[in-house]
């Protein structure tokens, strides 16, 4: 039973939405085929986490990847080229809901929400993205813009390899 | 995705040269207003605003209706498509991290099924 499920899967992505749920926050949800454990635990764990967070052909790769996943405990991503995403675990409850800050913006950063809902086997991830105001979320979106637009051209040629290469693995 | 010509490049820019105009467009960002509020806001006068306002209507960040005998102003088409494109190259970025967390979640998926669950708590 539990191999037929899965082979259905295989041969469709869950869908990832975006939705703008209030001025200052972003709400990303997503569904996967995995216990709500699984997801937590490539979450949590650093070595884990360093296989998807950056995908591969973003052309960039984490020189550093740290992380003291308990309330308190800080993480730090360290690219090349200067770029460094830092912050501290402010919720951590396993299988359910983590809550850290992100440093790295200054006063203007955000708070991001996971929570991860099991049902049915499948587990419903909802990431929120809070803001302290309209204006860092608004700086935060023209800031990504500039410095993304020639990371994402790279994104969507890894969008449409995954996408055919999803058919067959 | 989202194309600009030159000369809308050029508009923009222009538009937002003028120190004025920016914080108009910061001001429409928290909500409509109309010209004869913008002109108390910024200390200018009527004739002065619409000025402005008319430069940044040109260039297609600001748009303007008039009801009865107030103009009001909000954030144009402009603003709103690169915002949408924002959030669409926001949701790309996770939507890639996602189908790669898809195969992390597999593998550890088979792999507890190979260690026959016996570990967990």
């Amino acid at each position: 039973m539990g191999a037929r499920r899965e082979s259905e899967h295989t041969s469709m992505k869950n869908i990832t939405t975006v939705e703008k749920k209030s001025e200052r926050e972003l709400l990303v949800t997503r569904t996967f085929n995995a216990p709500a454990r699984i997801v937590f635990e490539a979450w949590t764990k650093p070595e884990l986490m360093k296989r998807w967070w950056v995908p591969k052909s973003m052309g960039m790769s984490l020189l550093a990847c740290e992380m003291d996943v308990r309330v308190g405990g800080k993480y730090r991503f360290v690219f090349g080229q200067g770029m460094e995403f830092f912050g501290r675990y402010i919720e951590v409850t396993p299988h359910s809901r983590i809550v850290w800050t992100n440093e790295e913006g200054g006063e203007n950063g955000s708070v991001t929400t996971v929570t991860l809902e099991e049902k049915g086997g499948k587990t419903l991830l909802v990431m929120s993205d809070l803001y302290p105001s309209k204006e860092a979320l608004d700086a935060a979106g023209t800031g990504a813009a500039d410095a993304t637009h020639e990371t994402f051209t790279q994104l969507d040629e890894l969008l449409v390899e995954l996408g055919a290469s999803v058919g067959r693995s | 995705m989202v194309q600009y010509t030159n000369t809308h490049l050029d508009a923009s820019f222009a538009a937002l040269s003028d120190v004025t105009r920016r914080g108009v467009l910061e001001q429409l960002g928290r909500a409509e207003a109309s010209i004869t509020d913008l002109a108390a806001k910024f200390d200018m006068t009527l004739t002065g605003m619409k000025k402005h306002v008319g430069v940044l209507e040109h260039a297609g960040l600001v748009t303007t209706e008039k009801i009865g005998r107030v103009r009001t102003c909000k954030i144009g088409p402009r603003r709103l498509e690169e915002e949408m494109a924002w959030i669409e190259k926001y949701r790309q970025l996770w939507a890639a991290r996602f189908d790669e967390l898809d195969k992390v979640v597999e593998e550890l998926k088979r792999k507890e099924k190979v260690d026959g669950r016996k570990k967990r708590k």
